[in-house]
Formats: structure tokens, C-alpha cells, sequence
């Protein structure tokens, strides 16, 4: 029977010719990505253990990323606890590069890998035809120190793309459209799958904040095939693929969907859930506090792009912070270089180092009581960006920047 | 002249703001919240041991740094009844008259004293330690003004004729 | 007889013929409003029964020590200070421009021979533009928003005279920093500090502005430098026959002359935890470094990133050492982004965060744990200022913070 390319990936890295939905593997992981949100804990239970040791430590990759630069003692305590034991142990180690999964992206996941990440979002790396899958710490750790895990083969959730997005429409939108459709529940424990003439239309960069945003479906992890744009982006970043799959014709997949691109319109998810989505022109009019363009979903150079186009030669509203994060170090490098640092600086934006930052509601840019955020962050839960009775919309890199000038809801074409 | 007496925490030179309140608790929305933190760097057990009543005796330049007048309102607020020290930092003693908290400048006590000890003092004149007595040097008439009119919110309520 | 610069502005305001000791009440000219403060400002200002600003236009509030928030209570003090403005018409508001300090010459407020107050105890920089300024509390501020007036006791002046050329991997910081070691922490508690001769004569303004914010660290009450063509240029303005008079007199009373060869000053560092606690490099034996803070008010000018680059070009910094940069001002973050500065910073390694206070003022920005060392170009090293009271600090010049960075311990350029 043909198989999914999650069963592809999960059979290599089960050693197995064939594996089907719903069995229960035993894997050996590629790669092991943790930050600093929760590898103090793992480093906690690992000096706990009676025999500790790590299985390989070139698979380990560990990340400063969420609160750098620290905001408190307590942080800084977390931190120099893994900062110490990477130094110790010769662990692949990163802080202030960026947020993990864009430094990920950039440095170590290839095609046809298998990774955990002690972060839910770790399914980016699906843009690159990897199945990576978020894991608490104590499946880290277990990995960690066997160098394998157990995996429950998920079935497949398929999206056929067709035509291609409007001008001023993003992947987010298509992302955030999807969700609304099938839920936050709606691809549990299931692989989804992005295929179709329509993916040609998508940048590296769509397809990365496509796939990081399906664990809001409740996704285990996201998928896409592996064609020239996304081999021509390995190939610049100086990396092989392990291996390229697709899904073969007589594979089962639990659902498949069509999704016209041309269908889709600019969103807004509305507070306090990602599917709350409506349109964004539904939301028009909401006066905000602060505007947030970066994160692991939206803070690459595209992103910035279409911001500082937005924002060029314009004013942020009085009274409206206006947060600008690029989601790495190159990013922020190639931004300085092609002048958009310029324009956000001179428009009066705040342009933080890369880091989690406003997405997860520490270190930089915390909303207070009783604000709103138009955020191109990964989640709008109650209290994620600051206080607990504050406000989040997610909505694109252009509908954030138009918002930002507005100093309210407004999509792009509106200014 | 007022008299009180009162017992005595001990402290040495350069006594700085960020020791008195550090920065993060001061934007706490009021002083009594500041209150816990007060000393903590350099003694974090210090405030809850404090009692209305008691003197802080100090070296030299106490309350050097910040202009963060949470210092000196945090350190009444604890009902520390007056800091006598060697010598003050300029920004907070104006802090401190304008809100009413007693200073008292005096070069020899801080050397002589034990922690937990008592002191008597009147005002204006001097203190009394183990048998011996400390001068106190008297404030300037404008600063005098203040105090008697009970902190420069309460000169300026005065101004604004909202209080007699 | 002949006065000294602090004797000269005060005088003028006032109107009359000072001395030191006498109280004068002096018209202000600008006061600066820090968003840290606001809140307890504002509740002041209402308390004590004011409704209305003296002179609007002479009120600037800043939002610097905690733009971008990093605690969810932050943003309160960031409303109370948008609010405080719309209510009552003061047009000088910034809200993520960058330091306080920076922005009062920098964006052209304080003008030479003015009298400023503010909220922050390093209100002394301007002083950097022949102007006198000094920090004051929150309710002090409420009542010359009121009234537009506060009393000063005119201070006795300290001058310090630096004559000769300072050697290469020497700054203004070095320098400051070695005097108030020689001073102390409180060696000119309620008194002015000059600065005279032909070492500042040749310094930028930048530098003169390191030096005046770091006065209040030996306890002055403001520190000055005559204006001069330099001072003109960095204000745009041409200095009028007061402003140009704004040098101390031959026949001036001084409290006392410190006089500095400026080749024996040598690099040095503010060791923990007292900035009058200083030692030469040299002399310090072997300090490795976790952290490296290139910023402030004191040292996070154009002039400071040029330096610390030109350090690091094509060069990292040492593994495992975290190298945070925050420029003092969006206009400074602009220029060292056109300039290229930055970009070699970024490349070097450095983690640049937007313009503000920062770690300097110990919310975020960097905050360090037990055993942790930094090296940083601000201006205090006050125990438990950046984390835990087990933090050491090191306060020195931005190039031994770059080169420090680049060998991760302490060394000099």
C-alpha cells in the first residue's frame, strides 16, 4: 500500500520498508532542538538521572532565543545553566541568533529528517520536507540520552493548492483560513499535508510560516514536498537533502481538501483563539496599542519587506508602539543592507535584536492591562502577549504595518 | 524641643538608591507595595524586622545614585523615625524634607554605635548615646519652612490655598 | 570679584549677584520628565492642587526606562506619561526616541547658560553644553510644574584642569572615571564640578557629555563645560554674548583645583561595587567576562560605536560571551545603521536592541545571575543595579568593553 511522506519519514527513521497510520514506532531522531523556554528543566531531570549521558551530541541544537537579551535574575540563572552545560558537553549552541526554528531553518534541517523540538512550533520544518514535531522536556530528555523516541504515525490531512494568492494577500491569511476552517482541533495527532500547482506560487518564506502556524490546528507536524525552491534554499544555505519524498498516489490520507488561492482573503484571528478568523475588513476600526511584525512566523526578510513598503515615508500613529523583530541575525543583517531598517527607524517603529520576544510575552514589547496588539505572532491566547486581560489579533505582515501607521485595524489597501 | 529614642540599624558607607529600592520595584503602583524590597540587596531580612520607631544610623553619603524619591518614602514608610549619618547624598536629602523624613548629620555616632543599641535624640540639639552627647548642626530656615509645613505637597497645598 | 560658570547662570536667573551658600529661587527653563517617575509626578502635581502646567512647551517627558516594555505593568507609566501630555498640551514627547539624557541636547531643548531639572539623577549631563542641570524627585517636579520655580543653594565649584594629550586606547570615561576615584563617591556632594583646559578644549561634545553625566557619581550637584565653537555647532546655534561668557573667571573663587596630566591617565575600570572604586587595567590581574554592555546615557553615542567597531571589524567576539548593544537615541541608531557601524557590529556579533536605557537601569535589557561578570560603559555599578547582588559589575570606556568582548576578560584596546 503506498504511503504518506510522514510514513516515509517515520519508516527511514524506523529502520522499517513500511509503516501505516496508527502504528506506534520506535525512532532514531536526526536532530534535537531545544530552547531556552525549557531546557533548564531538561538539564534538571538529565542530573537527576542515575547514568546520564547523551546518545549524540552533534543532534543536539540548543537555542537562546525566547528571553535574550534576560529580563531577570531568574532568567539569567536558566540561562547560564544551559549556556554552561552546551560549553561543557560541546553542544551545538546558539543566543541572540534568532528565534530557533528560523536558525533551524537556516543552519540544520534537511529533507527528509525527523527532529524533535522542545517547542510546539518545530513543525516549520515541514517547509523543508522534514517531519519536526514539538515534545515536552521529558521526551526531550528521553531522546536526548537514548538518541530515540516512540511516535505514533499520524494519518494525513492533504490540501491541494490551486491559483495563486491576490496582491496584498499572504500565506498567513491562506494559514490562518485553514485553521478557521478545520478548527484548533481540527488536525490532531495528524500530519498536514501541502501539495498541488498552487505551491509553486509560494517562497520559501510562505511556506515556513505555513507550516509553523499548523500546530494551531493541532497538528503533529506539517509537510511539503521538496521541489527546486525549496532545494534551492538548502543548496544556499550549503546543505544535502537525507531524503526527498512525496506521497505516493495510492496513499491514505484521513481528508483532503481544495484550496483555491485566489480564494483567500486578508485575516484577522480575533482574540482568544487562532481560529476565531474573519476577514480582516470585519475587524476594521479596533483601536490598537501595539503592532508586532516578526516571530518565527512572520519576521523574515519578506516580512520585513512588506512592511517597511507599507510604512516608507509614513508616521506610526502617536501612541501606538509599533515593534519590529526580525526572526534572525542574517535576517536583520540583509534588512540593514537593502535599507528597510531605514525606513522602520526613520517611521518611528522600535526594532528589537531577534528574539521571541512579543509572541510569547516576555522580555520586549509586553502589552498592559487592558491593551490591544495587531500581531503577526504565532498565538492570540488570553494573557499570551502580557497581561491577563489584554487583547492579541494575529493578522498578516500587511495588515500588522498598515495598523501600525492607522493607529487601528486597517488592511493594507486601505492607506 | 521633640524628643524620641529609638532603637538602631546600622549601616556603612555609600548606602545607594539601588540598595535602598531596586529598580524593578519601582514601578510598583504604591509605597507600602515597595516596602519588602526595601534594603534588599545589601540585606534582604532588613524590612521585616524594622519597627515604627526605630533609627537607621549610617555612614558616609547615604542615599548616593538615583533621584527616585521611592527611596526616602519607603524608608519613612517602614516608620523609620530619622536617618542620622555621616553625610547625605544632595538629591536625596532634598527627597527626603520635601516628605518630611527627618536627616540628621552627625560624623562620630556611626563609628561608636552597636546595631540593636538605643539612641534618644531631640531635635535641633542632639543625641544621647551611652552616657555621651552627639551634636545635631541645625537645618537652613527655607528647608525649615517645609518641614513645617509638613512636606512640600503640603506647602504647595497651602500655596494653592486648599489647606490653611 | 570673578565667578565661576555655575555662579554666572545662576546668577542670571536670578537676577542678582550670587555666591556660594545663598539660596536662590531660579526660573526653570526645561524640565525633564522620565516615564519611571510619571506616575508618582502626576499624582503629585493633582495632590498638591495644580491643574495646569506653568509653561507647557518647557516640559519634556521621555519614555526611555521602559520603552519597549518588558513586565506587564510596565505600559502603565507609559500611558500616564501620553495622557499627562494630551491633557495638558505638552508638546515634547517621546516616547521610544531613545535616553533621556540624549535626547534633552540632542533633539535641541537645552540650550547653554539654561537651568534644567529632572527626574533623574543624570539630569548633570547637559551641563556638557555649558547648561546648569541637575536631578531632583518626583515631588520637587510636581511643584515647578506648577509654578515653574524651584530654590537652589548655589554651590561652591570644583575645578578640575586637564592639560596635554590623552594616549590612544583612552577615553573621556577613563578620565571622569579616574577623577571621581580621586574625589570619592561623595567628594563634591552639593558642589559643581569645572571642566578646564586644553584636553576637553580638543574633546567632541559627546565625550564632555560622558564626563558631566557621570559628575553626579562623586556627588556634584551638576558638572560644566564652558560652550564653545564645538558646543555652538552641536546645538545649532551661535552662542550669544551670556552664553559666551559662560567661562569661569581668572579671579574666580574655586573650592579647590584638581590639575590632571592628560598622558598619566591610563585605562581603567570602576570595579564592584562602587564607581569611586576605580583601578588602572593594568593593575586589575586576570577578570573573565560573561557580559559586555555598550550603551547608556554615559557612553552609547555615535562616537562610542565608532570606537568599539573599529575594535571589531571582520573580528567576534569571544564564544560564549554575550555582547548587548543599545544606542542612546534613534537618531544615533540611525546614523551608526548608515555609517555602516552597525552592520559590523552585527556581524561581530553584537545583539543591538532598540535605543533606551536598557540594561543600564537594571529592568531588562541583559539582566546577569550569581557569579556573572560585565563589563559595561554606563555609569553606576551599585550592587544588585543589573541582577542579583552576586553580579559584578565593571564600569569602563567603550573601547576596553569592544576589546574585553573580543578576548572575553578584561583587557584594554
Amino acid at each position: 500500500m503506498g504511503m504518506t511522506i510522514a510514513e516515509k519519514i517515520i519508516a527511514l527513521a524506523a529502520g522499517k520498508p513500511e509503516v501505516k497510520a496508527g502504528d506506534i514506532e520506535t525512532v532514531t531522531l536526526d536532530r534535537l532542538m531545544s530552547n531556552d523556554g525549557t531546557t533548564h528543566l531538561t538539564i534538571d531531570k538529565y542530573n537527576a538521572l542515575k547514568n546520564p549521558h547523551i546518545a549524540d551530541i552533534d543532534k543536539l541544537v540548543w537555542i537562546i532565543d525566547h528571553n535574550i537579551p534576560s529580563d531577570s535574575a531568574k532568567t539569567a540563572a536558566s540561562h547560564k545553566k544551559m549556556r554552561d552545560f552546551a560549553r561543557e558537553h560541546g553542544i551545538c549552541f546558539y543566543e541572540g541568533e534568532g528565534v530557533c526554528h528560523q536558525v533551524m531553518m537556516e543552519n540544520h534541517v534537511r529533507p527528509g529528517e525527523l527532529i524533535f523540538g522542545a517547542d510546539s512550533h518545530t513543525c516549520a520544518y515541514g517547509a523543508l520536507g522534514a517531519f519536526g514535531t514539538g515534545v515536552g522536556n521529558t521526551d526531550y530528555l528521553y531522546a536526548m540520552v537514548t538518541g530515540t523516541s516512540w511516535l505514533l504515525v499520524p494519518e494525513t490531512l492533504r490540501f491541494n493548492l490551486k491559483g495563486k494568492l491576490n496582491e496584498g494577500v499572504t500565506a498567513r491569511d491562506l494559514i490562518l483560513t485553514i485553521i478557521g476552517r478545520i478548527s484548533a482541533n481540527g488536525a490532531n495527532y495528524k500530519a498536514m499535508e501541502f501539495v498541488g500547482e498552487g505551491m509553486k506560487t509560494l517562497t520559501m518564506a510562505d511556506r515556513i510560516s505555513i507550516c509553523n502556524l499548523c500546530v494551531e490546528a493541532g497538528a503533529k507536524t506539517a509537510l511539503m514536498e521538496v521541489d527546486d525552491i525549496a532545494l534551492d534554499y538548502l543548496h544556499e544555505h550549503g546543505r544535502e537533502p537525507k531524503a526527498c519524498f512525496t506521497s505516493d498516489p495510492d496513499a491514505v490520507f484521513a481528508a483532503e481538501y481544495d484550496i483555491d488561492l485566489s480564494e483567500i482573503v486578508p485575516i484577522v484571528a480575533k482574540p482568544h483563539f487562532v481560529d476565531s478568523v474573519v476577514p480582516a475588513k470585519e475587524t476594521l476600526g479596533v483601536k490598537i496599542n501595539e503592532a508586532f511584525l516578526g516571530s518565527c512566523n512572520n519576521g523574515r526578510i519578506e516580512d520585513l519587506r512588506v512592511g517597511a513598503e507599507i510604512v516608507k515615508g509614513k508616521k506610526v500613529a502617536p501612541g501606538v508602539r509599533f515593534m519590529v523583530v526580525p526572526a534572525s541575525r542574517s535576517i536583520y543583517k540583509q534588512a540593514m543592507e537593502e535599507g528597510l531598517m531605514d525606513i522602520f527607524i526613520e517611521a518611528g517603529a522600535i526594532i528589537m535584536n531577534p528574539n521571541c520576544s512579543v509572541c510569547w510575552g516576555a522580555c520586549q514589547g509586553v502589552i498592559g492591562e487592558g491593551e490591544v496588539l495587531i500581531s503577526t505572532g504565532t498565538r492570540n491566547f488570553k494573557g499570551r502577549a502580557g497581561h491577563k486581560d489584554s487583547f492579541v489579533y494575529l493578522a498578516s505582515a500587511a495588515t500588522v504595518a498598515a495598523s501600525a501607521i492607522a493607529g487601528e485595524i486597517v488592511t493594507a489597501d486601505m492607506l | 524641643m521633640e524628643k524620641f529614642s529609638g532603637r538602631v540599624w546600622l549601616m556603612g558607607d555609600d548606602i545607594d538608591t539601588d540598595i535602598i529600592l531596586p529598580t524593578e520595584y519601582l514601578v510598583f503602583k504604591t509605597i507600602d507595595e515597595m516596602k519588602p524590597y526595601a534594603f534588599s540587596p545589601l540585606r534582604p531580612e532588613l524590612a521585616a524586622k524594622i519597627e515604627p520607631g526605630d533609627i537607621i544610623v549610617a555612614g558616609n553619603n547615604f542615599g548616593c545614585g538615583s533621584s527616585r524619591e521611592q527611596a526616602p518614602e519607603v524608608v519613612k514608610a517602614l516608620g523609620i523615625k530619622c536617618v542620622i549619618a555621616k553625610s547625605f547624598a544632595r538629591i536625596f536629602f532634598r527627597n527626603a524634607i520635601n516628605n518630611g523624613l527627618l536627616l540628621i548629620e552627625n560624623a562620630e555616632l556611626a563609628d561608636a554605635m552597636t546595631e540593636g543599641d538605643e539612641i534618644a535624640v531631640t531635635v535641633n540639639e542632639k543625641i544621647d548615646y551611652k552616657g555621651k552627647e552627639y551634636p545635631i548642626v541645625s537645618l537652613p530656615d527655607n528647608l525649615v519652612e517645609i518641614i513645617d509645613a509638613g512636606g512640600l505637597v503640603k506647602a504647595m497645598r497651602r500655596r494653592n490655598g486648599l489647606e490653611a | 570679584m570673578g565667578k565661576t560658570i555655575v555662579e554666572k547662570i545662576l546668577g542670571n536667573n536670578a537676577g542678582r549677584d550670587v555666591k556660594p551658600g545663598d539660596i536662590v529661587t531660579v526660573k526653570v527653563d526645561y524640565v525633564m520628565l522620565d516615564d519611571i517617575m510619571m506616575p508618582f509626578i502626576v499624582s503629585k502635581f493633582k495632590e498638591m492642587g495644580f491643574t495646569k502646567v506653568w509653561d507647557p512647551k518647557r516640559a519634556v517627558i521621555i519614555c526611555d526606562h521602559l520603552v519597549p516594555a518588558s513586565q506587564v505593568d510596565d505600559t502603565r507609566a507609559y500611558h500616564i506619561s501620553c495622557d499627562f501630555a494630551a491633557e495638558q498640551g505638552i508638546p515634547n514627547l517621546h516616547t521610544s526616541d531613545g535616553i533621556c539624557h540624549q535626547l534633552m541636547t540632542e533633539a535641541g531643548y537645552v540650550k547653554p547658560g539654561h537651568v534644567v531639572f529632572g527626574t533623574d539623577s543624570h539630569t548633570t549631563t547637559y551641563g556638557c553644553v555649558g547648561a546648569f542641570s541637575t536631578g531632583i524627585g518626583y515631588t520637587e517636579m510636581a511643584s515647578i510644574l506648577g509654578t515653574g520655580e524651584l530654590w537652589v543653594r548655589v554651590p561652591a565649584t570644583i575645578k578640575v584642569n586637564i592639560t596635554g594629550k590623552l594616549s590612544e586606547n583612552v577615553m573621556a570615561k577613563d578620565v571622569i572615571l579616574k577623577i571621581i576615584g580621586d574625589l570619592t563617591a561623595a567628594g563634591a556632594t552639593y558642589k559643581a564640578l569645572e571642566f578646564t583646559g586644553d584636553t576637553v578644549e580638543n574633546m567632541s561634545v559627546s565625550s564632555r557629555m560622558s564626563m558631566t553625566n557621570m559628575a553626579i557619581e562623586a556627588g556634584a550637584k551638576c558638572g560644566l563645560f564652558a560652550p564653545d565653537a564645538k558646543t555652538a555647532e552641536y546645538c545649532g546655534i551661535e552662542l550669544d554674548d551670556f552664553q559666551k561668557s559662560l567661562k569661569g573667571d581668572e579671579d574666580a573663587v574655586y573650592e579647590k583645583v584638581l590639575n590632571y596630566r592628560a598622558e598619566d591617565f591610563v585605562p581603567s575600570v570602576a570595579v564592584p561595587s562602587n564607581v569611586d572604586h576605580v583601578v588602572p587595567i593594568s593593575e586589575l590581574g586576570d577578570v573573565t567576562v560573561d557580559q559586555v554592555f555598550l550603551g547608556s546615557c554615559t557612553n552609547g553615542r555615535l562616537e562610542d560605536l565608532h570606537e568599539a567597531a573599529a575594535i571589531l571589524k571582520g573580528k567576534k567576539v569571544a564564544p560564549f560571551v554575550k555582547f548587548i548593544v543599545t544606542p542612546a537615541s534613534r537618531k544615533i541608531y540611525k546614523e551608526a545603521l548608515d555609517d555602516g557601524t552597525l552592520g559590523i557590529l552585527l556581524d561581530a556579533g553584537a545583539v543591538i536592541t532598540h535605543p533606551g536605557c536598557g540594561l543600564c537601569c537594571g529592568r531588562t535589557g541583559g539582566i546577569m545571575t550569581d557569579g556573572e561578570v560585565v563589563v559595561a560603559t554606563n555609569n553606576r555599578n551599585f550592587l544588585g543595579r543589573m541582577g542579583t547582588s552576586k553580579v559584578k559589575i565593571y564600569l569602563a570606556s567603550p573601547k576596553t568593553a569592544a576589546a574585553s568582548a573580543l578576548a572575553g576578560k578584561i583587557v584594554s584596546a
